[in-house]
């Protein structure tokens, strides 16, 4: 069934959209990624202008993080706190993600810049979780018991400290603050809610247990793809609703069972396939940038470089 | 007494040989949510007041799409990887374009003519100002009109109006599913000898019609309201999956 997408001015086959949200939506539960990442290039790739793309994906991902998040509340998997303190720092970097944005779009070449941080941060973040994973699963099957890593650092030393009951954690505001920031930045130069950053960061930078990561990185991502989105809506008017609600079913559906089957895996289990997704994703960006592409011109909207 | 008048009226008019009747099976397309695209039938037929001259008509029938201005980017390796580096801007491309000949364009029309009244698709893109360091602006173009043709936004159908006893022809277009809001600009012209004799424009008129219509122009003109809607659709959305599976979970 073709439908007209009324701000895109495209006609796509329903269908496809709302299998392409479901599928993304089990990823986002399994996970606790928005999807962004994943579904951003795909719209490309069946003739969604970008900005369009961009835009109607973070209204998307409001749904699915908030249809996560009511799954994960029940399991009780949420670190509210730890979330609003991470939220706080997002939002500034995100602040300033927009304004170093704009001022590296003045630059020229901000795709490329996109393009290589997508690299390069997918490449380093999914190869460390890759063989951390892989460390953890070995240690398990050869029956050794895990020796608990003591994790006290310099990050215990600042002052500042807060409870976090529901990660079991008690540590200065500071660090999560900072991940929020740098997490927020990225986000805003990248197009995405983040989620695949904050993850790895929430497991090995703030050492929170993996079942309570990804109910938190749900949690954050609503508000900050809600407001990219009310930022796409009124200053460049390119969400599309229809596309949105199409993505949006599915992906709702997805996200809720994407939950019930993260809660069956080992976390190890989990941070591998993660791990797996995100260097696929970036061996897929790599090689677009090495290999020569089939048409070298491209077309785009008037200004810019 | 009325054959005089009738005389005299057609004295009064600017003397032309040979001019252009026309109709379309459809000056308005609606876009609706299902639209899946249109087909548009021109048709028509050749008034003379002059016996038929020798040398053989043809007839070219355009349809452009509103113009917007552009940017083409060409790739090129730099240090390993493939890089976005001069860029042309395009002054106006009309987003649909569609010529269909009776026969092949460069036998019915001249250059100059072509030219003039911006009939083949290379000249209905204006294009004035390349920069000076690109020698090969006319790559540009190009690239433009493959990748549009590619999208079949573009449509070169030469032979494809059927002219009988050189006076009636008809041509069908088939216009894609993502067309652009706007007036469609149809134009004729009847050639002779690779020079225009006549010609003849009408518009068709493509607009978004109900959802679609009310949704693009809250969009615009409502912009924090339809924001929020989206939110809200979202929100929604996700607590209504979210409590619908706890109902299963509990019903089963």
């Amino acid at each position: 069934m073709q439908i007209y997408l009324p701000i895109a001015e495209v006609s796509v086959n329903a269908f496809l959209l709302l299998g392409l949200g479901g599928m993304v939506g089990v990823l986002s539960g399994m996970f606790g990624v928005g999807g962004g990442f994943l579904m951003t290039p795909l719209l490309f790739f069946i003739g969604i202008p970008p900005a369009v793309a961009v835009a109607t994906e973070a209204n998307q991902i409001v749904a699915s993080s908030f249809s996560g998040v009511l799954a994960h509340l029940r399991r009780k998997t949420v670190d509210l706190r730890m979330g609003t303190v991470l939220l706080v720092g997002g939002l500034i970097g995100a602040a300033f993600g927009v304004i170093l944005f704009n001022y590296l779009k003045s630059l020229g070449q901000v795709d490329l810049l996109v393009r290589l941080c997508y690299v390069v941060f997918l490449g380093v973040i999914g190869g460390m979780m890759f063989f951390e994973s892989l460390r953890a699963i070995r240690q398990t099957r050869s029956g050794k018991v895990i020796p608990k890593r003591k994790k006290h650092n310099w990050i215990h030393g600042l002052p500042l400290k807060m409870r976090f009951r529901t990660s079991g954690l008690y540590i200065s505001v500071i660090p999560p603050v900072l991940v929020g920031v740098a997490v927020g930045i990225l986000a805003a130069i990248m197009g995405v809610g983040g989620g695949f950053i904050m993850v790895p960061a929430m497991i090995y930078l703030l050492g929170m247990p993996t079942k309570v990561v990804v109910g938190t990185s749900l949690f954050q991502i609503i508000f900050v793809t809600a407001f990219t989105t009310m930022l796409h809506a009124t200053t460049n008017y390119t969400v599309d609703i229809v596309l949105a609600v199409l993505l949006l079913v599915g992906g709702v559906i997805g996200a809720q069972v994407g939950t019930q089957i993260g809660t069956r895996m080992k976390a190890e289990q989990l941070r591998i396939l993660l791990a797996l997704m995100v260097l696929v994703v970036c061996f897929k960006l790599a090689l677009d940038l090495l290999l020569q592409p089939s048409e070298l011109y491209s077309i785009a909207a008037p200004g810019g470089h | 007494m009325l054959r005089l008048a009738l005389l005299i009226a057609l004295l009064a008019l600017p003397l032309k040989a040979e001019e252009v009747v026309m109709g379309l099976s459809r000056d308005q397309v609606r876009i609706n949510t299902t639209f899946e695209g249109s087909e548009i039938l021109v048709f028509g037929a050749v008034k003379r007041e002059a016996p038929i001259p020798e040398e053989p008509l043809d007839v070219i029938v355009t349809i452009a799409g509103p113009s917007k201005p552009l940017t083409v980017r060409r790739k090129e390796r730099v240090l390993g990887i493939w890089v976005n580096t001069d860029s042309v801007g395009i002054d106006s491309a009309p987003s649909f374009y569609a010529v269909a000949t009776s026969q092949p364009l460069a036998n019915v029309l001249s250059n100059v003519e072509d030219l003039r009244h911006r009939i083949s698709i290379n000249s209905a893109i204006r294009s004035v100002g390349a920069p000076a360091e690109i020698e090969d602006s006319q790559a540009f173009t190009d690239a433009l009109i493959r990748i549009r043709m590619r999208q079949n936004a573009y449509q070169v159908l030469e032979g494809a109006v059927s002219l009988e006893e050189q006076t009636l022809f008809r041509v069908g277009f088939e216009l894609p599913a993502n067309l652009t809001e706007g007036e469609y600009r149809t134009r004729i012209f009847l050639t002779r000898g690779g020079k225009v004799v006549s010609q003849f424009e009408t518009g068709i008129d493509v607009r978004k019609v109900g959802l679609e219509r009310w949704l693009f122009t809250m969009s615009r003109e409502q912009a924090m309201l339809y924001g929020l809607m989206s939110l809200a659709i979202a929100i929604v959305a996700g607590w209504g999956a979210s409590a619908v599976f706890r109902m299963m979970r509990q019903g089963g």
